[in-house]
């Protein structure tokens, strides 16, 4: 390992680091603008000179490797002149803007200006002014602004892999611009916002919105797609102002979709903040007493086989608890949380998650993907494969519809009976996998939701035996279940599925057209066939009205993800605490205390008084609940149904990114997205043709 | 906003490689090992403008694009950083004059000025009947034969406001002026050649 001198100490560090990260490893930290430990080294800002004994000229730290006996000086009157020097130039052509600019107070120009800003200028000159450029519906571009330190160029074309970023024109007429400003066609565009160490990309939804001062920050969880990305909400007062993405190497690193930094406007409107009930065919509001009485009424006297509840994508882990002991109560064994008709088993555990791990991801060699395309199921995750292929030695195929994945793959068939064929050895793929060291699979809901669903989950576990995925000696276990929705895992894992004789969603909807079901209860349930509940009394519990709501005999207003201290288990099987950064509106209330309240006048009373004891109760059956942010591994069994694979295309069950739950439903800004894509895809048709 | 560029898209004619160049730009990525065929952007982008009529349209940038499955963004930037890719259409003959300090000091001022009096446009613009484009251009590397201009592949040398009206009026009537030295001297050889008897070297070559 190379010994350097760093300001008169001596240090060893790994070979392969560059001085700046071997500076940062002493504590000392050296100022930046283009330099991330995420993306590949440019050396354009220069804002990291430092010298270096023996170099006439400052050297830049970011893109210099350490060597043997270098003797490096970061902190004296000559490297404070140099960066001073490079900091009077950026300032240069930089606009004096900061009393409105949207960066103000979170930005790295103006925080290093106060340490080697000059307090006047010397340019007397015309400063550059440069067009903004259009990016989207979600960058704002105050392109002046621009420092030139392509950080945004580099996410685009390395993490998120649309190289739709580049930069024109040379020298002073440089300009950062997408092709003729397309939008930028990526799910984690919002990204480049974060990246930006300026003001040229800010967040459009919330341009002069509010200053980083004035909010509450709440460390908390995601709940728009199943990775439980780690979130920070902002927020003023009782709003939600914006989202950003908090640092887990294990499940986001850094990034976050578009969908869960901009949906967030959705949690403003379409709110269910009071209870309603149906009277005379019109849903009326109500208080809680009322909607609960007309619950008891209608339930009182119905027989538990004649009850059957639903459970959405959004629901925590809490109130699925909660529902379930509640429906156990009743006797009511019709209960599932698979409400897009997934078929997916409560035992092994290992039979729905996500095993290998996400960050288990970078260690795969081979993977096959199977009615999944994860740039729109978990767009971060997406970002994760591809990092993996970036780094070489990294085969993946596709069975499903093809799309553009942001890397390439070998398209090995599109429907399940494809998946018999690689299992046959029929495909030169199932080689790749045998041969691979760590070969994984990630199974999209796109390939269970058919009639032949448990055929395709045994078909793909005696794949992952039969190719070596399945390794305890490693470990290494690479069958991996890709969840779309938030509340899936925490469902499976405290059993919220049918009991016996109990029907699942197909059944629950079938009993309800034919009236063998008198009573359903939607725990924010919206993406089920609402006409197909046909006479049966509906009892809705959410947080935006939306399908489930304008369908419901009874309206319970619960809180949305920001609004109550819940527990998440995300695809992997990692547990995590989501903290409440708002009030829920109005006479909303956390979901576990409105089925807890519920109980009691049906008197079913629930064996639990707080949140605390709840918690209790779930980690006795789920010790993983207990321990919030780790990962168990999941013990290996028998799972699926052999059987028939069919010959539909396998397809994701997301057709549209934006649109996948109420909250972003209810978002001005994901409609926005909506618009834009479908403009481009006209101009497509219209260019391409 | 995407309407307006779709637009524009639109109305460009559409651009592929006539049969000669395509044999041509294949020869070129030829040269580049397997799978780097994305080194071959300058030339091929030479030959696409050559064949549009002097400038680049999206539609040409985006056929070189795909044609070597390089972002269009990628292609674009080349494009735009080389200041001989011209992204506007220009007239049949492009006239650019050097105005670098040595054709600066050598006159060119009034070489430039002859230009805009004797086509009746400025710089940055086209004449009327789409036959001229004058710029204005840095260093072409002539400075011994200064003043210098350069119209479409040749260059002329050793400009005078006189020579550079007639080689406007001939190729306006559709001739060919004859490139290089407008004062007749071969190549960069000096203005009066040292005379072996006398032994002067022709003086300080003033002309």
């Amino acid at each position: 390992m190379p010994k350097l001198t760093i300001d008169g100490h001596e240090v060893e560090v790994d070979p392969g680091l560059t001085v700046l990260q071997a500076c940062e490893l002493q504590g000392i930290e050296i100022p930046r603008f283009c330099y991330h430990e995420r993306l590949s080294i440019a050396g354009n800002c220069r804002m990291c000179l430092v010298a270096m004994k023996g170099s006439p000229k400052p050297i830049a730290s970011c893109a210099m490797p350490v060597a043997e006996g270098m003797v490096i000086e970061t902190d004296t009157p000559q490297v404070h002149k140099m960066r001073k020097g490079v900091m009077e130039f950026l300032l240069i052509n930089h606009p004096l803007d900061c009393p409105i600019c949207d960066q103000g107070g979170e930005c790295d120009l103006q925080d290093q200006a106060m340490a080697y800003g000059f307090d006047r200028s010397r340019y007397h000159e015309n400063k550059r002014a440069v067009e903004d450029k259009y990016m989207g519906p979600l960058i704002k571009t105050i392109m002046t602004r621009c420092i030139h330190c392509t950080r945004c160029i580099r996410f685009a074309s390395e993490v998120a892999g649309v190289p739709e970023l580049g930069a024109t024109g040379r020298g002073e007429h440089m300009e950062i611009t997408t092709y003729l400003e397309h939008a930028m066609t990526s799910e984690l565009s919002g990204n480049v916002i974060d990246l930006c160490p300026v003001g040229a990309l800010t967040s459009r939804p919330y341009a002069f919105v509010a200053r980083p001062w004035e909010l509450r920050k709440t460390e908390t969880i995601d709940v728009m797609d199943a990775l439980g990305s780690n979130i920070r909400v902002d927020s003023r007062g009782s709003e939600v102002l914006r989202v950003l993405p908090r640092i887990n190497d294990d499940v986001n690193e850094e990034w976050i979709s578009d969908k869960t930094r901009f949906a967030c406007d959705g949690l403003r409107r379409q709110r269910l903040d009071r209870p309603y009930v149906r009277r005379q065919g019109r849903l009326q509001p109500a208080n809680w007493d009322e909607a609960f009485a007309a619950i008891a009424e209608r339930v009182n006297g119905t027989e538990g086989s004649r009850i059957a509840a639903i459970v959405g994508d959004l629901a925590c882990a809490e109130s699925m608890a909660a529902l379930k002991d509640l429906m156990e109560a009743l006797g009511a064994p019709h209960i599932d949380c698979r409400q897009d008709g997934a078929y997916l088993e409560g035992e092994p555990r290992s039979s729905y998650l996500f095993n290998s791990t996400i960050a288990g991801i970078e260690a795969a060699d081979a993977c096959l993907l199977i009615g999944s395309n994860p740039r729109v199921e978990a767009p971060v995750l997406n970002a994760r494969l591809r990092k993996r292929y970036l780094a070489g030695g990294f085969a993946v195929g596709l069975i499903g519809e093809p799309a553009d994945l942001s890397y390439p793959y070998d398209h090995v068939g599109t429907t399940a009976g494809d998946l018999g064929r690689i299992l046959a050895g029929a495909h030169p793929f199932a080689e790749r996998l045998r041969g691979a060291e760590r070969p994984m699979l990630v199974l999209g809901m796109g390939a269970l939701v058919g009639r032949d669903g448990a055929a395709v989950l045994a078909a793909a576990r005696r794949l992952a035996e039969d190719v070596g995925m399945i390794d305890p000696a490693k470990p290494w276990n690479g069958f991996n279940v890709l969840h779309t929705a938030a509340a899936r895992v925490g469902g499976l894992d405290l059993g919220l599925l049918p009991g016996a004789q109990g029907r699942d969603v197909r059944g629950i909807l079938d009993g309800a057209a034919t009236g063998a079901i008198d009573v359903v209860f939607l725990l924010g349930a919206d993406e089920i066939d609402m006409a197909r509940l046909g006479q049966a009394f509906v009892i809705y519990q959410g947080h935006t009205g939306d399908a489930g709501a304008s369908r419901a005999d009874v309206i319970l207003p619960g809180a949305a993800y920001t609004e109550k201290d819940a527990l998440y288990v995300n695809t992997e099987g990692r547990c995590q605490a989501a903290l409440r950064a708002v009030h829920p509106p109005g006479e909303a209330r956390e979901d576990w205390a409105i089925l807890r309240a519920l109980s009691d006048v049906l008197g079913k009373t629930l064996p639990y008084d707080s949140i605390r004891e709840l918690r209790a109760r779930m980690a006795e059956d789920c010790p993983w609940m207990g321990a919030v942010d780790s990962v168990v591994a999941a013990r290996w069994g028998g799972f699926g149904r052999e059987g028939p694979l069919g010959d539909e295309p396998l397809r994701s069950t997301i057709d549209n990114f934006y649109l996948t739950n109420p909250v972003c439903r209810a978002s001005v800004t994901m409609a926005e997205c909506v618009a834009a894509r479908a403009g481009l895809a006209d101009d497509r048709t219209g260019t391409d043709g | 906003m995407t309407g307006e560029t779709a637009g524009h898209d639109r109305a460009a004619p559409a651009f592929t490689f006539s049969a000669e160049n395509l044999k041509a730009a294949r020869d070129v990525i030829a040269k580049y090992p397997e799978g780097r065929q994305a080194s071959a952007v300058m030339p091929l982008l030479d030959l696409a403008q050559r064949q549009n009529g002097g400038w680049l349209s999206p539609a040409a940038i985006e056929y070189i694009a795909d044609f070597l499955e390089m972002p269009r963004i990628r292609v674009w930037e080349v494009a735009t950083f080389y200041t001989m890719y011209k992204l506007e259409p220009v007239g049949r003959h492009h006239v650019q004059v050097c105005t670098n300090l040595p054709c600066w000091l050598r006159g060119s001022d009034a070489i430039l000025g002859t230009c805009r009096e004797h086509l009746g446009i400025r710089v940055g613009e086209t004449s009327e009947d789409n036959l001229f484009t004058l710029s204005e251009v840095e260093c072409l590397g002539a400075c011994v034969n200064a003043p210098m201009m350069q119209i479409g592949d040749d260059y002329y040398e050793d400009l005078s406001p006189d020579s550079v009206r007639a080689i406007l009026d001939d190729l306006r009537a559709g001739g060919t002026p004859k490139p290089g030295s407008q004062i007749g001297r071969r190549s960069c050889e000096p203005v009066e050649m040292p005379d072996p008897a006398t032994g002067t070297d022709g003086g300080d070559g003033g002309v």
